[in-house]
């Protein structure tokens, strides 16, 4: 799995490649707790574009994640969802609780020329 | 009619593996790509709940796998000699798990991607989960369309 991330606005976007599941749940919730606690002040974006499977172990980091952000006041949210994975988040009731941001919405735009 | 079986060590990296195997040899048969796409979700959950659970995260445990395509849909068999489950229906309700980063949703996902679930068990022996997917005339044609 890929993780990378930038700072776009006040938000911090993740931008995933690869599956998520038990292998690598532990490493996706590592690199998201390190992001979460040095940049305190924004919220999580995770660009799901580039991935195309999710299982119950990968769905655990996400609600995971959203659970402590939340309390802090934060948000996480999922942008890019392939229809593979929308199938699983709407079957756990994730759709309900984390706000997907739809295709096209809240991408990256490309930097100013200088 | 095809079959196929495998057998790996409960290692993380080898949930991955059940998966493909799986999808390659659902693809012989009359499965949509959606319809692939979920029986790869069923198996990922019944490996993983081999690992984690029946073998508690330890990685020289062995787990098989069993698979059987025939023209009605595709059979599949995970079994895992581990610690076994103490209360089968408990452990099948949504949020039953020992582990709070995980929603306990394995067996819910198994249910409802697939169209039957068995579970035997027995404590300090193991656990064999068995799984049946229909197979369906539209998913032939729009495999066939791809």
């Amino acid at each position: 799995m890929t993780i990378m991330h930038s700072i776009q606005d006040h938000q911090v976007r993740v931008v995933l490649k690869g599956d998520l599941d038990l292998k690598t749940a532990d490493p996706l919730r590592e690199a998201l707790d390190k992001l979460c606690e040095r940049y305190r002040d924004r919220n999580i974006v995770l660009d799901l574009a580039e991935v195309d499977f999710i299982d119950s172990s990968g769905l655990g980091v996400i609600l995971g994640r959203y659970r402590r952000l939340e309390s802090q006041g934060r948000t996480i949210s999922l942008a890019g969802v392939k229809a593979s994975v929308r199938t699983v988040l709407e079957l756990a009731g994730i759709d309900s609780i984390i706000t997907i941001v739809e295709a096209g919405r809240g991408r990256f735009e490309a930097p100013a020329s200088k | 009619m095809n079959r196929v079986h495998l057998r790996f060590l409960s290692l993380a990296d080898n949930v991955g593996l059940a998966r493909v195997s799986v999808a390659a040899l659902a693809g012989q048969g009359r499965f949509s790509l959606s319809d692939i796409e979920e029986i790869k979700v069923a198996v990922s959950e019944a490996v993983s709940n081999a690992i984690i659970h029946g073998y508690q995260r330890r990685t020289d445990g062995w787990v098989e796998l069993d698979l059987e395509l025939d023209d009605a849909g595709l059979t599949i068999v995970v079994e895992d000699w581990g610690v076994g489950i103490e209360d089968i229906e408990q452990a099948r309700q949504p949020s039953y798990s020992g582990d709070p980063e995980r929603m306990g949703l394995g067996f819910v996902f198994m249910e409802s991607f697939m169209h039957g679930l068995e579970v035997e068990s027995t404590l300090g022996q193991g656990t064999r989960v068995q799984m049946r997917r229909l197979a369906n005339v539209s998913g032939e044609l729009s495999r066939d369309a791809q």
